[in-house]
């Protein structure tokens, strides 16, 4: 059973013209086996967040704290925090040229598992990985993220979710560019790594159609950098017939 | 052994083809002050196939040339150890000649040919390392139809000194591609000249170097369309790390007048690893016809990407894995295409070993 606890959370980007507050004070807690939906609005932050958790160098962490089982995530590198058993899915995931996927995905096995997974079994394994997530077998030899369709990156980015065994899954905008399909195809990916794993999950979406293929168990409204209202799988309904205008004005 | 006379004039630093090379590290190769021994260090690795042969003989230039070194290895070396590669011979397997001697105390001023009869295909690899002070004329010739794939490997130890030009003449329908790779040596200074001299004929040059503290590395490009419908395509790629690791590439393409129907596009592209490094990087493309398929040029030189480590990172990977997948992806483009897998995992060990080296 783990615990990622987020209390106070304040956090600033830098941009061109200094540094300009985004979080401002977000307290939440999330536990194995457990989803939580974030919802909210454009520009209210829930992308600085799930980076913050994972330690993009852009943002600075101006006060509160992230734990994961009591250990501080803040102070850790960014590998760290994958190693103790963070996992970001990333809205845009990056190319990395002349770099494979299976060379990719062979090496960060090895720095999370400590030991070079066997070939064999590492091969079956990401064989699985790929076929239930309707991947083509020429996918491994293609360089990462490089020339991927928008629903190709999601699929990959939701593989690695299923090959690394995280504890915690941070899913940024996972649904956003994925036709119903690739939808009901990646959240069957994300369904399988919760009921293998009891992986607890925070699910970042402005849209409510991904809730109906990952059931959460709490729903949170984000809006102007912090949490506004929070609920169960109900609350969710009630923004998909009110939109976010309430809590855009408050 | 004899002292070179100081016929030629000796470069200054001011002259555009010298203006970024150290000319006080080139041990006396540009100013002929260096003592000559004919070492004839190229030799075959292994056994030459059918259809090819190997061995010295007294050959005039196929081109002039206007680098003042090469005019002075011409000056005193009738010598040319020659490879040549009859016509219609295909080889499967690539042919390897290495050094097998070097000195820092003595300049050796080699020439070398390699010709390849019409339709003739073939990989031809140099291995060039060890300790040595080494000028070179290096002349191609591609026969109508043929096709070679030429790897050159500066795997130079550290205190060497280089100073080359590759000069391939590309006749009809043949195809040249050259592979440079410049990981080691203390000053290394490489003219990949083309010259096509029937249509239908394409040359590719592709290239990586990566440059350590205090290494210099040169590699001075010229591709002369001087006649139509022939096709070129230069692409290197370098990385530096280190206080004063210092690169230049310069791609000369000249289209002339007559070349109508030219294809050509030149693209350099630097990684800087560190603080105090230089590297330079001047494309330089002269059109004088506009009947022409295509003509560009791309340079850029850049930093190691944050968003691609931080997202290589979040997966676990060091940062200093993480560089090391970055640097090899950013190589592999170019290592891929040599073809010998042995040759290319060396490559990339030592180009690991280059950025462990540099704590990049």
């Amino acid at each position: 059973m783990s615990v990622l606890e987020i209390r106070g959370l304040q956090v600033s980007v830098d941009t061109e013209n200094g540094a300009v507050d985004i979080l401002k004070g977000v307290d939440l807690t999330i536990k194995s086996g457990e989803t939580h939906a974030i919802m909210g609005p454009n520009g209210s932050g829930k992308s600085t967040l799930a980076y913050s958790i994972a330690g993009h160098p852009k943002y600075t962490i101006k006060g509160g704290s992230v734990t994961l089982d009591g250990a501080d995530v803040l102070e850790m590198t960014v590998d760290e925090r994958a190693k103790a058993g963070l996992f970001l899915a990333m809205q845009y995931p990056v190319e990395v040229p002349g770099v494979s996927v299976s060379n990719f995905l062979r090496t960060a096995a090895t720095a999370l598992r400590g030991e070079a997974p066997k070939l064999r079994t590492w091969a079956a394994e990401v064989k699985e990985a790929m076929e239930a997530l309707n991947m083509d077998p020429s996918f491994a030899t293609r360089n990462v993220n490089e020339g991927f369709s928008g629903g190709e990156k999601k699929r990959h980015e939701i593989m690695q979710l299923e090959l690394l065994k995280p504890k915690m899954a941070i899913l940024d905008e996972t649904d956003s560019g994925l036709d119903v399909d690739a939808l009901r195809i990646v959240s069957e990916g994300v369904n399988r790594a919760k009921a293998n794993n009891d992986l607890g999950v925070l699910l970042i979406t402005h849209y409510t159609r991904i809730l109906k293929y990952i059931k959460p168990d709490f729903v949170h409204v984000f809006a102007n950098g912090h949490i506004v209202e929070e609920g169960g799988p109900d609350l969710a309904d009630k923004l998909e017939a009110n939109g976010y205008a309430d809590y855009v004005s408050k | 052994m004899s002292v070179l006379t100081t016929n030629y004039l000796t470069p200054t630093g001011r002259e555009e083809a010298w203006r970024f090379t150290p000319l006080k590290r080139l041990r006396g190769l540009h100013d002929g002050s260096a003592r000559v021994e004919a070492r004839n260090s190229l030799v075959i690795k292994g056994q030459l196939p059918a259809g090819v042969s190997f061995g010295r003989e007294n050959l005039d230039a196929l081109a002039a040339s206007d680098d003042v070194i090469i005019e002075r290895v011409r000056g005193e070396n009738r010598d040319v150890a020659h490879l040549s590669i009859a016509a219609d011979v295909e080889l499967s397997d690539a042919v390897f000649l290495t050094r097998n001697g070097g000195s820092l105390d003595s300049a050796e001023l080699s020439r070398v040919r390699i010709t390849l009869g019409a339709h003739a295909k073939a990989t031809v690899v140099f291995e060039n390392i060890g300790e040595t002070l080494l000028a070179e004329d290096l002349e191609i010739f591609l026969a109508p139809g043929s096709s070679l794939n030429f790897v050159s490997l500066q795997e130079f130890d550290a205190k060497s000194v280089y100073t080359a030009r590759h000069h391939a003449v590309v006749d009809k329908d043949a195809t040249f591609k050259s592979i440079n790779v410049t990981v080691g040596g203390d000053v290394v200074r490489i003219l990949p000249t083309v010259e096509f001299i029937a249509p239908g004929a394409s040359a590719e040059l592709l290239g990586v170097y990566f440059a350590t503290a205090g290494q210099f590395f040169e590699h001075r490009m010229h591709v002369d369309h001087a006649v139509p419908h022939a096709k070129s395509r230069v692409n290197y790629k370098g990385a530096l790390a280190g206080q004063d690791a210092h690169t230049v590439w310069i791609g000369d393409v000249l289209i002339r007048a007559v070349a109508e129907g030219t294809d050509t596009y030149e693209l350099n592209r630097n990684l800087l690893l560190s603080n105090g490094a230089r590297a330079d990087s001047v494309p330089n493309l002269e059109i004088e016809t506009g009947e022409i398929v295509g003509a560009g040029h791309a340079s850029t030189t850049g930093r190691f990407d944050d968003e691609q480590l931080f997202y290589l990172m979040s997966r676990g990977i060091s940062l200093e894995n993480a560089r090391r997948l970055v640097v090899r992806g950013f190589f592999s483009e170019i290592i891929n295409e040599i073809g010998n897998e042995e040759v290319q995992e060396r490559l990339m060990s030592r180009i690991d070993g280059e950025l462990e080296k540099a704590g990049a």
